[in-house]
């Protein structure tokens, strides 16, 4: 069970994330990110993942899509607060993760 | 070898059961308090496994998925993911990173990398038609050792 909490500031659109993230919290995920990517329409989606204890490889999908979706709208994705756990995921995918003080983790 | 334990469930093809099949391994294996990187290692893997049977292995319908996690002697653990669903025509391919006949905007091709990655060993065998079982195994840390 996963689920979204949005904030805005300018044009960027932070998406909270919280709970676990496998392929069935992914499907629910997806609608709510995608509905926002085209309702509001930000330059800049944020993908913020500290409140995630767990997600297998159905996140990656997850990311991807939503860059590819944030792409055709003439935007982009970042990815940022991933715990341990998330990060090992993301490296696989090499998907770069922010951290807390503005960098990207080793 | 000889089990030590061994604790066999089976569920329904269903996305819901997904957190379910992590959960119940996860409870099976606390007794052996395995680090927390490598019990989540494991939750990791066994949540590929599964998905995989959901999305994969009975694409247009709801069938058994097998779950069988077994602990032996020096703290291995043994962890099959077994279905009776359409099978891998060709396991090599599947397993290739990034290779996936799912939907390639939602599905990253990573399942069996994941599993790789977090495990000490993954193997696979299938028969098309016949369904496909996928064998997972790791050595826990012994109690005090880092990891």
């Amino acid at each position: 069970m996963a689920n979204v909490s949005f904030s805005a500031a300018g044009d960027t659109l932070y998406a909270y994330l919280a709970g676990e993230i496998d392929h069935d919290a992914a499907q629910t995920l997806r609608l709510a990110l995608d509905d926002a990517l085209v309702s509001r329409g930000p330059r800049t989606l944020v993908l913020d993942f500290g409140g995630v204890g767990f997600m297998d490889s159905s996140g990656v999908g997850l990311i991807l899509g939503r860059q590819r979706r944030a792409q055709a709208l003439g935007g982009t994705v970042r990815v940022q607060h991933a715990p341990r756990q998330l990060r090992r995921v993301l490296d696989l995918a090499h998907i770069p993760c922010m951290t807390e003080e503005g960098g990207t983790h080793p | 070898m000889k089990p030590e334990n061994t604790t066999r469930i089976q569920f329904d093809s269903l996305s819901v059961n997904e957190g379910f099949a992590r959960g119940a391994v996860a409870a099976f294996l606390a007794r052996y308090d395995p680090t927390v990187p490598q019990m989540a290692d494991i939750k990791t893997a066994v949540s590929e496994a599964v998905t995989n049977c959901i999305v994969h292995a009975y694409p247009d319908r709801v069938g058994p998925i097998v779950l069988t996690v077994s602990v032996y002697p020096g703290r291995l653990v043994r962890i099959t993911v077994a279905d009776r669903g359409v099978g891998i025509p060709d396991v090599a391919q599947a397993m290739e990173p990034l290779y996936t006949t799912g939907n390639p905007e939602e599905r990253s091709g990573l399942g069996f990398a994941v599993m790789q990655s977090f495990m000490d060993g993954v193997r696979v065998a299938s028969r098309p038609a016949r369904g496909t079982r996928v064998t997972l195994t790791k050595r826990l840390a012994a109690k005090g050792e880092d990891t």
